[in-house]
């Protein structure tokens, strides 16, 4: 296992070059991913052509740390080059003409493309069987899911085949793959990292951010990720920031708020001795712990499964088989033609989001359903607020369980969404959350502790982080080959 | 909570999604379970919140009024399941 901190010195000594490196991580996705189907696209010229790029850049003395270091893109960044199919058939021959916000950045900082990733379709999932491109299989247990939306890129990391992976989290979608896989991953406060050409789900809620090993890899990644972005109207115009400034930071004197809501009904016992031994590093490492509360969070799932959903049917609204994607074969008209194509292009989770969407915001629903949920949406976020008066980080379980097995949920959508019971609240208040490895469960699956930061303070959660991994080596455990 | 048919059918009509008759049932009741979910928002008082539409309260900025983009009809176009002469094409809608 190699962090992204690992290859960057690698490469800055000469010790190997861009497209040596391209080519061994392609090797070693082509021996594992049959097994795992965490990329569903590969293009080794492509991989090349950057990689290539990356080493004359390094001859040409103008690398940063990030110059050839392999990247996976997940699949719902636009990406030339590439198709961004956003696992499902209704992107199957999408090739999108232009690049994400994110990625321009990760190409200007000379990250080179592996591959892209499977996901649940149009980021709608926590397990990744909803991707019309198969599931993906857990590295640790080949039998479990991964956890979803960013599930190909939380394999991909966790079984060693990329170094670090894109993702975006709109309900835990970064931070329940992360966790469910051993690996670690951030979910930046709303705005920070631009979603132009990041396939929308819920523009309110979603969030792109990076998937590695370690914390450290983390804010490196959120350096080149994150930055202004006219095209995005809710990119946060800040000044640059170091990301990695605070890795370094003592934890003497960090006041640690764990929410009391977070460790009740529900969660299993091996995620709370897991969690309940972080929290004792962290005391050990100097921090002090204080328990808090968050009242409200528990009505978040339900607030988030009015709003996502609401949002979704939307944004999905182009997908009418008229400017892209699918299109059904035979219709009779344009009508016939936008609900043939809406039919058979979509898969079921996608539809039943869909559905209920129209639904709440349908005439005589909108005020009792979408705007109860808004209203109940700032009460979580206040809730947050009057916590943070007391801490300076929440920490807590990022998932109540660890992974479960393929199928388990699959016929029980709602025992699904009950999952992220502590990671949506984080969206809806547009906070930024991550999750790190801090232990294993009953049945040798990952546990993630998530740590939740006040807005802006990503420095400071991926310092503590950083520390702990610096005490600890879950992070460093590797699934068997 | 649960919806009727003709609820379902009036919903899936205005999402432009197609529902095959064997499928109404199945439909209705994956509905109706979130709907169960959802309800328990109503458990809640919020009189005298205001509703929290995003995830920041953000002001929306104005941009200069100066031409920032360029002609990329081709390249959308190409990504287009029917095109011809710079148009999309869809079926007839006006006889």
């Amino acid at each position: 296992m190699d962090t992204v901190k690992q290859l960057s010195a690698r490469l800055a000594a000469g010790e190997v070059s861009a497209v040596e490196l391209a080519q061994d991580y392609l090797a070693k996705i082509e021996a594992a991913n049959p097994a795992l189907n965490a990329f569903v696209e590969l293009n080794e010229a492509q991989t090349l052509i950057e990689a290539r790029a990356a080493d004359a850049l390094r001859a040409e003395g103008r690398a940063g740390p990030l110059t050839g270091v392999p990247i996976a893109h997940k699949d719902i960044f636009c990406q030339t080059g590439w198709h961004a199919r956003c696992g499902s058939k209704m992107l199957e021959n999408f090739a999108a003409p232009y690049d994400a916000g994110l990625i321009e950045r990760a190409r200007a900082a000379g990250l080179v493309t592996l591959g892209r990733t499977n996901m649940d379709e149009f980021a709608m999932g926590s397990t990744n069987e909803s991707s019309h491109y198969g599931v993906v299989h857990n590295p640790w247990q080949l039998d479990a899911v991964p956890g979803g939306s960013s599930g190909g890129s939380a394999a991909a990391v966790a079984a060693g085949i990329a170094p670090a992976a894109s993702g975006t989290d709109t309900g835990g979608s970064i931070r329940q793959p992360a966790a469910f896989c051993g690996i670690t991953g951030i979910k930046p406060t709303y705005g920070i990292v631009s979603r132009w050409g990041m396939i929308a789900y819920a523009s309110s809620l979603d969030q792109g951010g990076p998937m590695a090993h370690t914390a450290e890899d983390c804010a490196l990644l959120l350096n080149a990720f994150a930055g202004f972005d006219t095209r995005d109207a809710t990119s946060l115009e800040r000044a640059p920031e170091d990301y990695t400034r605070a890795l370094d930071a003592p934890l003497a004197g960090l006041r640690i708020g764990v929410p009391k809501e977070f460790f009740g009904e529900g969660m299993s016992d091996d995620v709370r001795a897991a969690v309940d031994a972080a929290l004792a590093t962290f005391r050990t490492l100097g921090a002090t712990t204080v328990e808090v509360s968050l009242p409200r969070s528990g009505y978040a799932v339900p607030a988030y499964y009015v709003i996502a959903p609401a949002e979704a049917s939307s944004n999905l609204n182009r997908f009418d088989g008229v400017r892209y994607g699918y299109r059904a074969p035979e219709y009779r008209d344009l009508n016939d033609m936008y609900a043939k194509t809406r039919a058979q292009g979509f898969g079921e989770e996608v539809k039943r989001r869909i559905l209920i969407g129209t639904y709440v915001l349908s005439h005589g629903y909108y005020d009792a359903y979408y705007l109860q949920a808004q209203r109940v949406r700032r009460l979580i976020a206040d809730d947050y607020r009057a916590a943070f008066r007391d801490c300076d980080l929440i920490l807590g379980p990022t998932t109540p369980t660890v992974a479960y097995g393929i199928g388990d949920k699959a016929d029980d959508p709602l025992s699904m969404y009950l999952g992220d019971i502590y990671t949506t609240s984080v969206n809806l208040a547009g906070l930024p959350g991550m999750s790190i490895p801090c232990g294993f469960g009953a049945s040798g699956l990952p546990v993630g502790l998530q740590i939740v930061g006040n807005y802006f303070d990503e420095a400071r959660m991926l310092g503590a982080a950083h520390r702990f991994q610096q005490a600890t080596d879950w992070h460093l455990r590797t699934p068997p080959r | 909570m649960s919806l009727t048919d003709q609820q379902v059918r009036h919903i899936a009509k205005l999402a432009r999604i197609e529902l095959a008759d064997g499928q109404l049932e199945r439909t209705r009741d994956a509905l109706g379970s979130m709907l169960g979910l959802i309800e328990q928002l109503q458990a809640i008082d919020t009189t005298g919140v205001e509703p929290m539409a995003h995830a920041t309260d953000l002001v929306l900025r104005l941009r200069d009024d100066a031409i920032s983009e360029t002609d990329h009809r081709s390249a959308y176009q190409a990504v287009a399941p029917a095109v011809e002469n710079g148009l999309y094409l869809v079926p007839k809608v006006i006889e």
